[in-house]
This record gives structure tokens, sequence and C-alpha cells, in this order.
């Protein structure tokens, strides 16, 4: 029997990947049937599922899913915007980046929910000031990437171009940025997941009509429970599609990495 | 380095007053107005210390044009250190290196380092990787297609350029590395160490093609090798230095015919070269 079992292994490869999420489904819905949880408080997988197809499909969960990819995107877009040169700025000049790094610590230390006042008072209740505090989190964790990036580049390829009679800017442009992709694609990746964190935060608390953030808290309210489970599925759906794009930007783009 | 270094440096070198410390100007004016005929590469008073350590101290030295030198000597004296100071990659504390009195900046110089790894650029393909260094040169794109063509000719290898580095074998990537150095027709070219790292086959290989370029284009070469054969077969002088603060202990020519090959290192005049060479080196690491 377990020769047998043994034997098809190999063969059910494709299983192994999801076989935790599997795992946890089956214990979800284990949990839901003999009822050790209020049924209230835990529906089951099936009706959550539904709750999540029907508002994908019917529903406004689309509508809020894309509501958050935008402002995801946008906060991402400004971060990046802005911190990769700056990043790139600061790490060419370890002087430079000494007199800013307990700034970019310190502000990187301190959890960008609690600016959230601060951005209300400055940008209003409106998408700006959403976007603005999500782009704030996600510029720090890219800025000191960037620069890290830049400042630990291997100096022998620099070297290599300064030789050929580059110019130290060309050295910058053509060589030192390049060597630094691989920790801006760290920055970048872990960017735009802490944006997703506080676009969904600041959907939940400042102000929001729409959103992920928004619904789920709604339907926490008014204890709708499996559209509440729908809803934080599809928000680490978001999460992973996004880490995995990433990924496969980083693999397309920073093809040596790691070789 | 900056600009203003190598401004500076040709001022001392027409005022050789300023180069050194010595009280004694006219042993300097001496020193800068007579260098042997056909001498490439001209080093002055060239002084470099790593802390408390003295590496080199008004180290003086000239370097024939269109030779290859080989530079040999005992751990820890610098050879590296020599070539990346004239290649002008290292800064030094004192002194005038000059390429037919111009600057290492004014030069155009080929650099071949050990660590092939990490000098090429990964994220360009080898064929890129090669034509990079044309950039500086203001050529048209026909004039560096016409270079690189020539390159390759004469290199007449047989690896698939349009890879990137990471791709092809140690050996080949070394080579593409050497193309690099010489795609510029450089007027200096440096090599430090660049077979080490290799197989003997690969190595076996890679001399041959290199001689043979070289022999070629006459290009004034500066060889580091820890490998004493390797040093004397592709040399037609070899630089002996001794221990640290680093001089130069002899000077060996070495005439025998190109292109030289495994006969070559069983002729009198090699083992003569060589054994010589190593009396020198084997008295200078002895020394306390």
């Amino acid at each position: 029997m377990i020769q047998k079992l043994r034997d098809r292994l190999p063969a059910m490869g494709w299983l192994q990947p999801v076989l935790g999420a599997l795992a946890l489904v089956a214990v979800w819905a284990f949990v839901n049937l003999v009822e050790m949880v209020d049924p209230v408080l835990l529906p089951s997988p099936k009706q959550s599922w539904a709750a999540f197809v029907e508002g994908m499909t019917e529903g406004t969960l689309g509508h809020d899913f894309l509501r958050t990819i935008i402002r995801t995107m946008s906060a991402f877009a400004v971060a990046t915007v802005i911190a990769v040169p700056m990043g790139v700025a600061l790490g060419s000049s370890s002087r430079l980046y000494r007199s800013v790094e307990f700034l970019i610590d310190f502000f990187r230390s301190t959890p960008a929910s609690a600016m959230f006042p601060l951005f209300l008072v400055f940008f209003g209740i409106g998408e700006e000031a959403k976007i603005a505090v999500a782009a704030f989190g996600a510029a720090l964790i890219i800025l000191f990437n960037t620069a890290y990036g830049v400042m630990n580049a291997r100096q022998l390829r620099q070297l290599a171009a300064q030789v050929m009679g580059a110019s130290r800017a060309r050295i910058l442009w053509d060589v030192t940025v390049w060597e630094s992709l691989p920790q801006t694609f760290i920055g970048l990746r872990s960017g735009v997941s802490m944006a997703l964190v506080i676009v969904i935060v600041a959907e939940m608390f400042i102000g929001s009509t729409d959103g992920l953030g928004k619904r789920i808290i709604d339907a926490q309210m008014i204890f709708n429970m499996p559209d509440m489970y729908a809803s934080i599925f599809a928000a680490g759906a978001l999460g992973y599609l996004m880490n995995l794009l990433f990924t496969l930007l980083e693999t397309r783009f920073v093809h040596w990495g790691g070789k | 380095m900056s600009p203003d270094d190598s401004a500076l440096r040709l001022v001392s070198a027409g005022n050789p007053a300023e180069a050194g410390d010595h009280a004694d100007t006219g042993d300097h004016a001496e020193r800068f107005r007579w260098f042997a005929p056909g001498t490439h590469i001209t080093i002055r008073g060239l002084t470099k210390t790593f802390g408390d350590t003295v590496l080199y101290e008004d180290f003086d030295l000239d370097l024939p044009r269109g030779k290859v030198v080989s530079i040999f000597g005992p751990n820890g004296c610098g050879k590296s250190t020599l070539i990346n100071m004239i290649s002008g990659i290292m800064d030094y504390d004192a002194g005038t290196i000059l390429f037919d009195g111009k600057t290492a900046r004014e030069t155009k110089i080929g650099y071949v380092f050990q660590n092939y790894r990490e000098a090429g650029f990964p994220w360009l393909r080898a064929i890129d990787n090669i034509r990079y260094p044309l950039k500086f040169l203001r050529l048209t794109k026909a004039e560096q297609d016409a270079r690189i063509e020539k390159l390759l000719a004469s290199f007449n290898v047989s690896i698939d350029l349009n890879r990137y580095p990471y791709e092809l074998s140690g050996g080949q990537q070394q080579l593409v590395s050497i193309m690099r150095a010489l795609v510029i027709d450089p007027e200096v070219l440096f090599l430090d160490e660049p077979f080490s790292a290799l197989d003997y086959e690969m190595t076996l290989f890679l001399r041959d093609k290199l001689q043979a370029v070289l022999t070629e284009m006459q290009v004034t070469s500066l060889l580091v090798s820890h490998d004493l054969d390797e040093a004397v077969e592709l040399a037609d002088e070899v630089l002996l230095l001794t221990r640290k603060p680093t001089s130069v202990a002899a000077r060996i020519p070495f005439d025998a015919p190109r292109p030289r090959n495994a006969e070559t290192t069983v002729t009198p005049e090699f083992i003569d070269v060589k054994t010589r060479s190593l009396e020198i080196f084997q008295r200078e690491v002895r020394k306390p």
C-alpha cells in the first residue's frame, strides 16, 4: 500500500505547491463543519468563495479591487519616480548618505499609519492623502535599498570603465546604476507591498468610499462575514500577484542577478 | 582621479623640483631631462604608502615602447599596485607617471583584470562588452564596426558573442575581456595575472592567442604574472622587483623569436633567462 503510494508520488509532483493551501481549506471546512467556531463568524469556504465570485462578477468587489490597485500603483509610481533617482544620488556620495542616514532610518522605523493625521492635514481627506502617505512609506524603502545598491556596487567594474576613459557621470550611469539594480528591485518589491498595506489601512480609516480596505471594514461592521473573507482573500491575492509580477520583471531585467 | 590631479602632475613634470621632496634639485633635473630613446612610460619619484607600510619610495622606471615587460617579484611587493598606479586606477602619494609626456587619462589604455567575472559587464552581451570602450573614442558607427570586424578576424575565435558573459566558460569570458581591452588599439596594455584563474589548457590557448595578437599589434604591454615560465615566455624583458620598499632588482631581456611556444621553453636561452630570474627572485625572497 505504502509502496504503491510512493510509486505514485513523483507523478503527483504538481500537487506539492498547493498542498499547504488545500490543507488550510480542509481545516477551515472541518472547523466549520463541526462548528468549532460560530458559523456566523466563520462561514464555510464554499460560502466565502461564492461571495468572492459573485462580488467579482455581479457585485462591487471588482470595482473596489480595481480602486485599490489604482491607488497602490499610483503611490508606487510616485515613490519610484522620487526615490530611485534620490537613492542613486545618495548612494553615490557616502558623505551625503551619512548626513541623511539617520532621517531615513528614523522615518523608516516610524509606522506610516502614525503619519495619517499629518498627511490628512496637508492633503485633505481625498485621494491625495491616501496616495501620498502610501508613496511616503514605499519611497523610504525604495530609497534606502537603491542607495545601498549603489554604495555596495563592486568596485572592479567601475575601475574597468574608468581605465577605458569613462567620466564619473558615465561610470555612474553605465556601471553603478546597473550594479545596483538587483538591490533596487528588492526595494521596489518591498515598496509595492508596503504601498498596498498602507493603501488598505488608509481606505479603512481615512474617509474612503471604495477600495478593499473600506469594503473589509464595512463587511465587518454589518457582520457580512462571507463578503469580508472574500475581500480579505482579494487583498491577499492582489499582494501575491504584485509580488509575482515583480519577481517576473526582476528575472527579465536583472537576468544576471546572482550569476 | 580628478582632472586636477593630472594637471598637477603635468606641472610637476615640467618643474621637477616639485616632484619629490629632495633638497637636491640638480639630481631631479637630471632625471627629468633624460630618458633613453624608445621609452614609452616614464616613472619618476613614485611614492606609495599603505598606512605605516612604505610600498614604493622614490621609485624610478622607464618602460620601452612596443615591448612586453613581465613583472615578477616576491609576494606583497606591489606588482599589481604598480600597474594600477601606472594605469591610473589607483592614486599614489607622490611622483610622476607619464606616457610620452601624457597622463594616463590622456592615453588609450587596455586593462585585463585577473577576475574576469567581476570585470565584465553581465548586463551586456559579450559582443557589447567588447564594443563598450569604443564609446570613448568618438568613432562613427561604421568605424566601430570595422574595428570589431578587424579584432574578431585577428582573434579568429568561435564563441557565440551574442551570449551574456555568465553563459560563457571562464576562459571565454577572459577572452572577451582581452578583446575588450584590445578593441581600442590601446597605446598600453595592462595584464594583471590574466590567466591565473583559468585551467591549464585554456591558459595555453589564451597565451598563444594573446602572443600572436600582441606581436601583430606591437603594443606596449605590462604583464603581472606569478608563473615564471609564463612571464618569460611572453616577455621581451623580465622586470624583477625586490621586497618592499620595492625597487627594481634586475631587468633581464629575452629576445627569442616569436611566435614562441612550448619548444621555446626548452631552448638554452629561455632556460638561462629563467634561471637568472629565479636566482634573483630567490635572493630577494630570502632577504630578511
